[in-house]
């Protein structure tokens, strides 16, 4: 049979640990940092609110012409940007306001390029959103990943730990702690780091290590991913956030295969010290992690070029996610729970 | 010799939550003969019947003639159309009913012969009222109690006879009028898209006082926005004819005089009180003068309206009544002759579509409180067109990589995995069939996402049967022990997919609950193929003959 790995592999994953955290960290302290200096992540007009056409012109053309012919309408500050393969001829404008005469700029702006290209200009799309929908978006967005966290939370806590009453006691106490801090606190953002910090907090005083581990592997994943995503300088937009959550899925996904391996391995290789159960459960499902992620990667490959500019954001978050996921779930979910075994021995 | 497996403890019988029929693998292990096959029948039965009912669901979307069943709709990203979300102002629903109301009392007191200084709406929805003379209060008083009972008084004042008093509605009537002006602004819109001619529009309220309009595959978007923002406030005025010739200074005007824009550009005087409106209009057709071939519309008034019509044409013979729709005067026409028939026209210039948008929107209603666009998307049909092909093509791109890597690297068992994908597929699509659900780009995104995650419990699964292969389990051993032991894992890891999908449906947009559909679906169909459909195929195999070799 094919194999890409020979049955009885044995790499020692665990033993490079120390190498993998500071690479992990690096990463992470990297992503923050860039995030802080430019103030949070490129928003894209779901989010920040504004306008947006998607033009089309018969012709070859260029920004600096598109943009005197903005000059013209009024429409100094708007953004351009070329789109897509450059012989489709297909450039963006953006503004920051939100226009809601927009059915009459439309026509001057159409006409305006006209003008001043000289080529036949044609709306594909356009895009308009009040700021105050923006931010709802944002909120909306931030919710969506603060419960899929948290239902996450409860089922790997329930699942893991088969310690239904401290995962309760768990989520009870994250719930009513958040909801204080609203008190105090309006901005949802905040409100996020605050529960997530809490959770990391709750498991390791409740001694839920399989959760601690998972979860702080998922934070790594979207850190990390939106990290490189805005590094890349690319835009959030809707169907980012809802890849971000897919990922939050699919990473878990990968570390519920190794946890459940080493829990099993756990209990049929009762002489071995954690380190190696660890170990050969990572190897075992070695092969597993690298087809699964390969074939999600070949498709999500095929998405990423032949899919069209659209949807193409979505692709290469994705793409990041998926495979900062795999790292993490050999990395950093299980490391943390050797070091978690560490503590308990001491 | 078929050797007897060892009946696995309760260690792989393990997963109480999961008992159900997915335990089914234990007890296939635990007998033999006979009875495998009526457990391969039944399950085989079971996975027939869904992929027949999948066929089924699915047939409509592409001969729609077969039945008139359900297919699958487009969304606007990939039909092209318009969506946008409308504000309602209700507040100025109210503010509009209290300057209403202050011109209704401002005639009715003139025809009662009460004389009053000023009455006037303010900023803050209330009339506010100065009567001068003991007598005038006292009638004023009585009017009051008469017609405007359940006006509620503020600031009141009566010093050296002169009263001063602000008038408004009730908490109770503000909210009442509140809540009507999103309802009546909704059947208006309805009203208005549906005489429109968009084939399946979208009209609903969301949360809050927000209007959602979904127009797919809707062409001329401007039209669209005109028929969907327009107040449609129509009124009938007398015109001063004298005043509109000479044209005179507008500070000049007598107060109940004011000017108005016609649509050609003139300025006409009107009296301001609006003797008609379009609340007693019952109807409004589109017609052609066939001598001039003048397209006019005409409208039908009720019977008070009829009468109130009657009453003007008869009093005011050789005068012009102004109609003036949204404060611009359309037509004024000279009143020939008493008309009794409570028909009216308007005639304008107007094109055919002008014509037809026109009698829409009179014959839909006013819009009672104005709507302001919150957001607006626009896909043009070509744009939708690309989207598609381009989704399309990377799904089968991405389609035969994983099929022909899966052959590869697991020859026929691979084949079997490949047959499971292409059930997938068909069991997403009829899933989203029968739901009504809405395909969207991410949607097809969420349809490619499950081809490559699909595999990964077949992967799993085959997997684990090399692993048992490996330790000298015979073939059929070791492909039940494969599934067994798989069967936890592969439950508990789409489990949390599927909690993130239905986070996404519950918070996402239309474009983004697209996604979460297929996801879902993609989700729950991949563990039926991986879990039952495969195991039918290889129990089928396995059957009658005996195996030396897996081909795995």
């Amino acid at each position: 049979m094919m194999r890409f790995i020979k049955p009885n592999v044995s790499v020692d994953f665990i033993g490079k640990r120390i190498l993998a955290f500071a690479f992990s960290g690096a990463l992470i302290l990297i992503s923050v940092i860039y995030l802080i200096a430019h103030g949070g992540p490129r928003l894209g007009i779901d989010f920040a609110g504004g306008t947006l056409y998607q033009v089309q012109f018969s012709g070859a053309t260029d920004a600096q012409t598109i943009r005197s012919a903005l000059d013209k309408i009024d429409m100094k500050s708007a953004t351009v940007q070329q789109y897509g393969p450059s012989e489709k001829h297909e450039y963006l404008i953006r503004t920051l306001e939100p226009d809601t005469n927009i059915t009459e700029h439309k026509k001057k702006l159409l006409a305006a390029l006209d003008a001043a290209t000289g080529l036949n200009t044609s709306l594909r799309r356009s895009n308009m959103i009040d700021s105050q929908v923006g931010k709802e978006f944002r909120e909306d967005a931030a919710k969506a990943l603060f419960f899929a966290l948290l239902f996450i939370t409860i089922y790997i806590s329930g699942r893991f730990e088969a310690k239904w009453f401290s995962s309760g006691v768990m989520v009870g106490t994250l719930l009513l702690c958040i909801f204080l801090v609203s008190l105090f606190v309006s901005s949802i953002e905040v409100l996020i780091i605050v529960a997530l910090v809490l959770a990391v907090a709750l498991f390791w005083l409740l001694n839920l290590k399989y959760s601690m581990g998972a979860i702080v592997a998922l934070i790594h994943d979207v850190l990390i991913t939106v990290g490189v995503f805005s590094i890349l300088g690319k835009e959030f937009s809707l169907s980012i956030v809802a890849a971000l959550l897919t990922i939050v899925g699919y990473s878990l996904n990968d570390t519920i295969i190794v946890y459940d391996r080493i829990r099993e391995n756990v209990k049929t290789q009762r002489k071995d010290s954690f380190k190696d159960i660890i170990n050969s459960a990572i190897n075992q499902t070695l092969s597993r992690t690298i087809l699964t992620s390969g074939t999600t990667m070949l498709v999500l490959v095929a998405l990423f070029i032949w899919g069209g500019d659209i949807i193409n954001g979505f692709a290469l978050t994705m793409i990041i996610g998926v495979a900062v996921g795999t790292y993490s779930s050999i990395y950093v979910a299980s490391p943390i729970l050797l070091a978690w075994e560490g503590k308990e021995k001491k | 010799m078929r050797s007897t497996p060892k009946p696995l403890g309760n260690g792989a019988c393990r997963g109480r939550f999961y008992r159900g029929f997915l335990a089914n693998p234990c007890s296939v292990l635990e007998r033999k003969g006979a009875s495998q096959l009526k457990d391969i029948s039944w399950k085989l039965v079971l996975v027939g019947v869904v992929v027949l009912a999948a066929i089924i669901c699915i047939l409509p979307t592409f001969k729609p003639t077969l039945w008139p069943y359900k297919k699958i709709n487009l969304g606007l990203d990939l039909q092209g159309g318009m969506e946008m979300r409308l504000k309602v102002e209700s507040q100025k629903a109210v503010k509009n009913k209290i300057d209403q109301l202050a011109d209704e009392i401002k005639s009715e007191l003139r025809d009662k012969k009460i004389r009053y200084k000023k009455i006037e709406s303010t900023a803050d929805a209330k009339i506010s009222v100065i009567i001068d003379g003991a007598k005038d209060i006292q009638d004023f008083e009585s009017y009051l109690k008469d017609e405007n009972s359940d006006l509620v008084e503020s600031n009141r004042l009566v010093s050296d006879n002169v009263l001063t008093v602000q008038l408004g509605f009730s908490q109770e009537n503000v909210n009442d009028i509140e809540s009507k002006a999103v309802e009546q602004d909704l059947e208006t819109i309805r009203n208005r898209i549906d005489q429109f001619g968009v084939s399946e529009p979208i009209i609903q309220r969301t949360k809050g006082e927000t209007i959602l309009v979904q127009l797919p595959g809707v062409k001329d978007t401007e039209r669209a926005m005109e028929l969907v923002g327009k107040t449609a406030m129509l009124e009938f005025k007398l015109v001063d004819d004298t005043k509109t010739a000479s044209q005179p200074n507008p500070s000049s005007l007598p107060p109940n005089e004011e000017y108005l824009d016609g649509i050609g550009g003139r300025r006409y005087v009107v009296y301001k009180k609006t003797l008609l409106t379009g609340e007693y209009l019952t109807d409004a057709e589109v017609k052609i003068n066939s001598s001039t071939n003048e397209v006019y519309v005409s409208m039908d008034f009720d019977k008070k309206g009829a009468r109130i019509f009657d009453e003007i044409t008869g009093a005011h013979v050789g005068e012009r009544l102004a109609v003036v729709l949204d404060g611009k005067i359309q037509t004024a026409p000279n009143i020939k002759e008493r008309i009794s028939g409570g028909r009216a026209s308007i005639t304008g210039d107007y094109t055919m579509e002008e014509a037809h948008d026109l009698a829409i929107v009179l014959r839909s209603g006013q819009l009672w409180a104005p709507l302001t666009l919150e957001d607006q998307q626009i896909v043009g049909a070509s744009l939708g067109a690309d989207s598609i092909r381009m989704g399309l093509l990377s799904v089968y791109i991405g389609g035969i990589l994983v099929i022909a890597f899966m052959a590869l690297y697991y020859k026929l068992s691979g084949l079997v995995a490949d047959f499971a994908l292409v059930v997938n597929i068909l069991l997403i699509a009829a899933g989203m069939a029968a739901l009504q659900a809405t395909l969207t780009l991410p949607g097809i995104a969420g349809v490619i996402l499950t081809i490559g995650m699909a595999v990964d419990a077949n992967v799993l699964i085959f997997e684990r049967i090399r692993e048992e292969l490996e330790v000298g389990k015979t073939p059929r051993a070791a492909l039940d022990a494969g599934y067994e032991r798989a069967t936890l894992t592969i439950l508990d890891a789409n489990v949390t997919t599927l909690i993130a999908a239905l986070v996404l449906f519950q918070f996402g947009t239309t474009t983004i609950k697209g996604f979460a559909v297929t996801l879902s679906l993609g989700v729950v169909s991949s563990v039926f193929t991986a879990l039952v459909l495969t195991k039918v195929v290889f129990d089928l195999y396995f059957a009658k003959r005996k195996v030396k070799q897996l081909s795995i």
